[in-house]
Parts: structure tokens; sequence; C-alpha cells
């Protein structure tokens, strides 16, 4: 009897891994931004010597410690997801992929657990510039796991660096320096702890709201905010800018993810951007000539200078990259999807019998096996893909979270703004409607920052590596009921531990910074 | 085989080993946690032995993902085919270490949901489940475990999955080895005597003291008692060894007792461990004053651990044997990263000793004080 994968595990796998990452992403951001704001902090009080500091600073590092610990938690079963439930994308890149999360321990996570003791516990026991170190410490080597872990993901949307070996069945490193160091991996970094600082600064800046609408710890707060903004104000104008560059990046790399994100179907020159747009639900398929959107605002010619840098460039739209025909940067002609699938099957085929060739000795057959696998290789992935309308990922999903993650982008711009003038010229603590938009922000800079996370990893299906390895071929041959279970487990703990968290938060909230 | 290659394959086992080492060595968090209850009678004791360890825990933690991540990069079909196959035996570790991460901190803040007493218990189930499944899991190097590879696979269009279980009990039949069950069980007493020296050094107090040291004999005669039960078995065992020629797997008859013959360091480091270790429990029982046991008996670990590892994977031995299908087991040679790869992360590894200069220079820096009653009561952080 044929074995053939349970479309569930996979289904099942992928809610298991992303229930996980999005529970990851809630903590890691905040880490990563009040890690900064507190490290400024008590970097005034080491400077100025005033209590008034160190108080401000131990009051936000109390939130920090809450928060901490779930990250980690959440960030130990990510990497070992990797191996229980993604087992044949573990051999099959491990070789490459497996390095950056080595060296994630070594380096980043070491320097953090080994810091933030001195500062938790550290106070009265080693001198004022060995505290604010290990402050800055912990909060660099968060910053330095995170880009481990980027570049580790940078490599999913964009592998470079290696090369296939027949014989061992993977792919095999070639170039440390260009996964370590490619653009995509920076500009992932770039953005990515940026809005961790943007999320920390609307954390500080809401939480501080609430104090003075409660008219408690005037100073503390106004304290607080001026610096919440600052890094808030300065991080969402960076992010606007490495988030043009991402759009660049993933144009030249990821072009289906492009046209998901835009719900562009059919390519053009001078290609507008949807500006606002509600897709059409009755559209089902790239070629049935409906048109994508109920209603939409496009903005002309602006989708070809995001993705182009020229306002005339040529941008592929889904349909094009299905059919190809189209001519691509290098000058060739794209290949529709069918025949990157018929070569992938070539490539599968070729590679099945290059190793039998070998087991049977002859090199001869071995050799000329060997030559089709390596003209084929580069579809090797398609191979796997059944139907075309497979290479699509989630239109609505991608879509609609592209809008959400920019539009609160432009919000926070905005928002920061106004909180520094109001904070500088007028009189912030009276303003009580300020107050309530300040706390009413905190969920949406969560909200950004999970709807970055989705239009970056929806957007790459049905590929785990970009037109290297899908999904369907990645994953550990389990039975979907222990799939299922683990994943209502991990729901319930990561639930339990989430509403544990926001309620010790805001307990400690209210003790505020003189208990 | 390239010779260079084989070297930094060598070399690479020798880093896990040593993670492995220092991995079983910081579990004296989880055994000083699995004595909460027991050696602790009031709160402020509790508060002191959960601040106590709760100084540390990120190191265990983090020396095990790092373990994780080391394994990944250097033995990644090992990662892929443990990891997704014994899914189970896996998942639950997982679960007790997240238990914890939250506990230390969740505890004894106001609004916690459970309570302190479920976060405490939290952290005994991690203390005893954590050491007893790690354990269990080191013994399958010695005694295999049910699974099945082929690279073939791949190109199986419809099930390209090279690794699989060959049962549906996805790792948990290790427990049903009864000498996986011994050396989870060594591995959890091992961790409750660490713990206690450990306590021993870390914590000033004229009530617990006499506690720590009353607790340490029965903990380390059960831990002598399946720890010589497993060692004597492995050493009389057949082994699984790879013939060098053909690559294929093979029995041999006392290969592990050979191992040690024929890698005369490794019996020598072994020896020491276990003579720095008994030295430690040793000197800390019979010497009322004697309170640096855990440096003793840790180092003595991290020997143990370091040759039982070496022991199974050096010397044409099959670290990861397959009781399914003999060749199927993994080799230091048929499961590593490429050279490249191996070479690239070996020069990461000279950081290394940087890395161990900072972590020793922080825990003396904060350790110089120990902990006691008044500490508890001052003002500042605490769990």
């Amino acid at each position: 009897m044929l074995e053939s994968i349970d479309p569930s595990l996979i289904d099942w796998s992928r809610a298991q891994f992303a229930l996980t990452a999005m529970y990851h992403w809630l903590f890691v951001p905040l880490t990563l931004g009040l890690a900064l704001i507190m490290a400024i902090m008590e970097t005034l009080y080491y400077k100025t010597g005033k209590e008034f500091w160190k108080k401000t600073a131990k009051f936000w590092m109390k939130l920090f410690g809450i928060n901490f610990a779930i990250g980690i938690a959440t960030g130990i079963i990510l990497e070992f997801e990797f191996g229980t439930n993604w087992s044949n994308y573990s051999w099959f890149v491990g070789d490459i992929f497996g390095a950056p999360l080595a060296i994630e321990g070594i380096l980043a996570f070491f320097m953090e657990s080994t810091f933030i003791a001195v500062m938790f516990f550290g106070w009265n026991k080693v001198g004022k510039g060995f505290h604010l170190a290990s402050t800055w410490l912990t909060g660099i080597g968060a910053t330095f796991s995170a880009w481990w872990i980027l570049v580790a993901n940078a490599w999913m949307q964009n592998p470079i660096g290696m090369e296939f070996n027949p014989d061992t069945v993977r792919n095999e490193m070639m170039d440390f320096f260009a996964v370590a160091f490619s653009p995509v991996a920076l500009s992932k970094f770039l953005h990515s702890v940026l809005s961790g600082w943007i999320l920390g600064a609307i954390l500080v800046v809401g939480i501080s709201a609430w104090f003075l609408l409660k008219k408690r710890d005037r100073e503390f707060a106004i304290a607080s905010m001026k610096i919440g903004a600052i890094v808030g104000l300065v991080s969402s104008l960076l992010v606007a800018w490495t988030g043009d560059s991402s759009a660049y990046l993933v144009a030249q790399t990821q072009p289906m993810k492009l046209a998901a994100m835009e719900g562009y179907y059919n390519g053009q020159q001078g290609a507008p951007l949807e500006a606002v747009g509600f897709l059409n639900p009755d559209k089902k398929s790239y070629n049935d000539n409906i048109y994508p959107f109920i209603v939409d605002i496009k903005m002309p010619r602006l989708l070809s200078f995001l993705a182009t840098r020229n306002l005339n460039g040529y941008v592929p739209g889904i349909k094009n990259i299905i059919d190809g025909g189209y001519k691509l940067k290098d000058g060739t002609i794209a290949l529709p999807a069918s025949d990157k699938i018929a070569m992938g099957k070539t490539a599968i085929s070729a590679l099945s019998a290059y190793r039998a060739a070998m087991k049977a000795g002859n090199r001869n057959d071995a050799m000329f096996c060997r030559e089709i696998l390596k003209s084929n290789i580069q579809y090797l992935g398609y191979g796997y893909i059944k139907d075309v309308n497979d290479l699509i990922p989630n239109v609505p999903l991608t879509f609609y979270a592209f809008r959400i993650m920019v539009i609160l982008g432009g919000y926070f711009i905005l928002f920061f703004a106004v909180v520094l003038f109001m904070a500088y010229k007028k009189n912030l603590a009276e303003m009580k409607w300020m107050h309530w938009v300040a706390m009413l922000t905190i969920p949406l800079g969560y909200i950004a920052g999970q709807a970055g996370w989705v239009v970056a990893e929806v957007g790459r299906q049905p590929w785990a590596i970009q037109d290297m390895l899908p999904i369907s071929a990645s994953i550990s041959k389990l039975d979907v009921g222990s799939v299922q279970t683990t994943f209502f487990i991990f729901l319930l703990l990561f639930t339990v531990m989430l509403i544990a968290e926001i309620r010790i938060m805001l307990r400690e909230i209210k003790k505020g910074p003189e208990a | 085989m390239n010779t260079t290659y084989i070297l930094l394959q060598q070399y690479w086992w020798f880093i896990i080993s040593l993670l492995g080492g220092l991995l079983v060595f910081l579990l004296f968090v989880q055994g000083g946690n699995s004595l909460l209850f027991s050696v602790a009678r009031t709160d402020e004791q509790r508060k002191m032995l959960v601040n106590s360890t709760g100084r540390k825990w990120e190191f265990t933690f983090t020396t095990l993902v790092t373990f994780g991540g080391a394994f990944f990069a250097s033995f990644p079909l090992f990662y892929s085919t443990s990891f997704g196959g014994a899914y189970w035996l896996w998942m639950i570790i997982l679960f007790t270490f997240i238990l914890q991460a939250v506990s230390y901190e969740f505890q004894s803040k106001a609004g916690n949901l459970l309570g302190k007493k479920t976060y405490q218990t939290f952290l005994v189930i991690n203390g005893v489940v954590g050491p007893v499944l790690l354990g269990g899991a080191v013994a399958t190097f010695f005694t295999g475990s049910n699974f099945y590879i082929n690279k073939d696979n791949i190109t199986d269009q419809l099930m390209p999955v090279i690794s699989s279980w060959v049962n549906g009990s996805n790792g948990l039949d290790a427990l049903l080895n009864i000498w996986n069950v011994i050396l989870g069980l060594a591995v959890f007493f091992l961790a409750r005597v660490l713990g206690l020296l450990y306590f021993t050094n870390n914590i000033d107090d004229d009530e617990l003291q006499p506690r720590f040291r009353k607790a340490l004999l029965p903990n380390a005669v059960l831990f002598l008692i399946f720890f010589l039960a497993f060692v004597v078995r492995c050493l009389l065992a057949d082994g699984f060894a790879v013939n060098p020629q053909t690559r294929q797997i093979v029995m041999e008859h006392y290969k592990y007792l050979n191992n040690f013959i024929e890698m005369p360091v490794v019996l020598v480091l072994f020896l020491v461990g276990v003579v720095l270790v008994l030295l430690g429990i040793g000197k800390t029982i019979f010497k009322s004053r004697f309170k640096n046991g855990i440096w003793f008996a840790g180092s003595g670990t991290v020997l143990t651990v370091l040759s039982l590892f070496l022991c199974a994977g050096l010397n044409n031995t099959a670290y990861y044997p397959s009781t399914a299908d003999l060749q199927s087991s993994l080799t230091i040679g048929n499961s590593c990263s490429s050279l490249f790869t191996l070479k690239t992360m070996a020069f990461v590894t000279i950081l290394i000793p940087f890395v161990v200069a900072y972590i020793f220079y922080a825990w003396r820096a904060l350790d110089k004080k120990k902990i006691d009653s008044k500490e508890m009561e001052e003002e500042g952080h605490s769990y």
C-alpha cells in the first residue's frame, strides 16, 4: 500500500508552530523594547546619581522580569519544534539552519541569562558601573539573539550560500558570511528589533498615561513618557524606512508574497499600490478574470516604485508568476509554474536514479543522472507541489495583515509625535483624552507586530524555504492525534501563562514605582 | 574520509559531550527543586530554596537550549530523528521546562492565578520529571531506540520523510526499557545530591544546614545503586560498533568496556569524575563545616558524563543506535554536518572560554554573599 502524508498532519503541525511563534512574539518584542528603555533610565541614574531614576528603572525592570520568562519558555519550544514537527526540514537544511541557532545559544543566550541575574540580584552586591553594564548587556544579549534567529528566518525567505548534495540528500553550506550577513537578514533584523522598541515605547507611554489618569506618580509618569515617546518616535520613523527596504527585498526574492500582500493578479508597468481595498470573496481562482476587489483606492505607480525603484518598472502579478512569460531582471523569461513543477519532478526522479546507480556501483549512469539533477536542481522543491494553485499563499490573510501593519505603523509615528509635543509644550498631565488614547494604543502595538509576522510567514506559503522545500515535504511522520494533543496542551499552557502574566503585571503596575 | 573531517566530527562530539556534562551538573537546580517540600518546612525556608536555585535556573535552561542548538548544527540527523521520532518523550520534557520557566517569577507575585503552591509544585514536577526523562533519553545512547532512516524516501513525492519511529509510541517506549529507567533514576538522585550540595554552599541557615546534610546520605546511596547498576550493565553488555572499513553497524561483545580500555584518557576522565563526585559527597557528610562539596561533585559530574558520552560516540561506536534497524543507527560520521559547517562552527567555539569567563565572574560576584533569611526580608528583587 502506498503511504502518503495526511494533509491534516501538515495543518496541525503548522497550527502548532504558528501558535508557538505568535505567543513568542507577544513577549519577545517587549523584552527588546523595555531592555533599551530601562537601560537608558539606569544610565541617567548612573550619570546624575538621582534615586528617582533608580526607582524609575527598577519599576520597568520589574515588568521586564515578569515578561521575560515566558519569552524564554516559548522560545525553547520553537527551537525544538524544528526537530519534533519538522524533522525532514531539520535534515534537509540542518547543515545551514542549525548554525545560527547554535551561535544564538553560545553567544547570545548565555550573555542574557548571566547578566539578567546581575541586573535583578546585584543592586547591593556589585558596583554601580558593573550593574549598569549588566543591564545594557542583558539587552544586547537579547538583541544578539534576535540577530541570529532572524538570520535563520531570513534564510528561509531567501536561501543563499548553499549547494545540494545528492549523496547526503541535503543542502550544505558553502558561504557562511552570505548566510549570516545577507541583506534580507539585516533588513529583517532592523525591522523586527525596531518594532520591539516601538512596542516597549507604547507600553511605557500607555502605562505612564494610566498613572496620570489616576493622578499618581506624576513626575515618574511624565519622565517615563518622554523617554518612551522619544524611543518610540525614532523607532517608528526608522521602521518605516526599513519597512520600505523590506518590501523592496521581498519584490526581488519573493514576488509571489508581494503580489499576495497587494492582492495583485495582473502584472503591469507603472503598477499602482493599493491604499485601501476590500477583497472580492467571489474571486476563487487566479485566472477567473474576476476583479479582486469590491472597492479599492489605488495610488498610481507606487507599487512599481516600491518594488523596482522605478515608477514605470514592471511588477508581475499572481497570474503572471503562475503563467510565466514575462521578462525577469536578468533578462531571461520567467518559466510557467507548471514547467517548474515538471522540472522538479525530473529532478526528484534523477536523484532517485542517481542514488540507485551509486548503490549498484554503476558510476557512468550515476554521473549521467547527476547532470540531469544538476540542471533541474533549482526546481527540486517544486516536484512536491501537486497543483499550481498550491503555489499561491492565502491572499486575504496576507493582504489585510499587511495593511493593518502599515496603517498602524503610520499611526504610531503620529502618536509618538503628538505625545512628545504635548509632553514638552502642553500640560500632558491634565489631558485625559490623551491618556485614554495612549492606553488604548497598547493592544495596537501587539496587533501590528503579529500582523507583520503573518505577512512574512503566511506570505511565504506553501514554502518552508522559499522555492526550495515546501511545508508538505518538511514535516515529521507523526500521527495527527499526537500533534493535536500537544497543540491543545500548548494552547492551554500558553494561555494560562498569558492570563497570569497580565494579572501579575496589572497588580505590579498598581503598586507603582514607590513599592 | 578526510582526516580533518574526522577530527572535526570528534571535536564536535566532544563539545556535545561537554555540554551534556554541564547540563547534568546544572540539573542541581531541578534536583534542588524536587526537595522543595521535603527539606524545607516553612514558607520562609522554601523561599530561600527557591531564591537559591532561582539565581541559577537560567543557566540550566540556556545550557539545554544550547545543547539542542549545538546538536542541530553539528549532528542534524540526530536532531531530526530523535526529536521528530521520540516526539512524546521530548514534548513531556519541554512541557515541564515551560512550567519551570514561569514558576520562579510568578510564584510569589500577587494575582498569579494559580497560587503559590501550584507554581512550587510545578518546580517539583520539573525537578522530578526533567532529570528522569533526560537521563532516560541519554540511556538510549547505550540501549538503542526504535527508529528507521531511509534517505531515499526524499524521492517519494507522497511520503518524503526520511526518519520515522517504527511504533506508535513516539518515544515513550524508551521508558519500557528498565535500563533507561535506571539511568533516569540515577540522574534524578544525582541531581538531588548536587542540589543538596549546592544548597549547603549557597544558603546560610542554621536550621536548614543539618537537614541538607541529613538528606544527602539516602539520596547519595540511591544514586550510587542506580548508577553502578547502569555502568556495570553497560560494561558487560553488547555494544553497537561500526566497522571502520564497511561502515556497517555490528553488535560487539563488551563494546563499551573495550572503548574504555582502548581510550585510556576517557577511562581516566571517568574514574577521576566518579572519585570527585564521591569526594564531594563524602567530605560533606563527614565534615560538618565543609561546604564546597558542590565544586567537587559538580566537576566530577561534568567529567563522568563527558566520558560516558565520549564512550558512546567515539572509537567507531554508534551513539544513537536503532534496535529496529541496526543499519539506521547514527554514528558521528553518518549524522554530522558538512566539513564546511563543522569547520565554521569550530571557529565560533573559540569564543566559549570568553563566555565561561564572564559567567564565572558574574556568578562569583553574586555569590560572594550567601542567601540568608535576612536577605529574604530586605527590599529588592526576590522570587
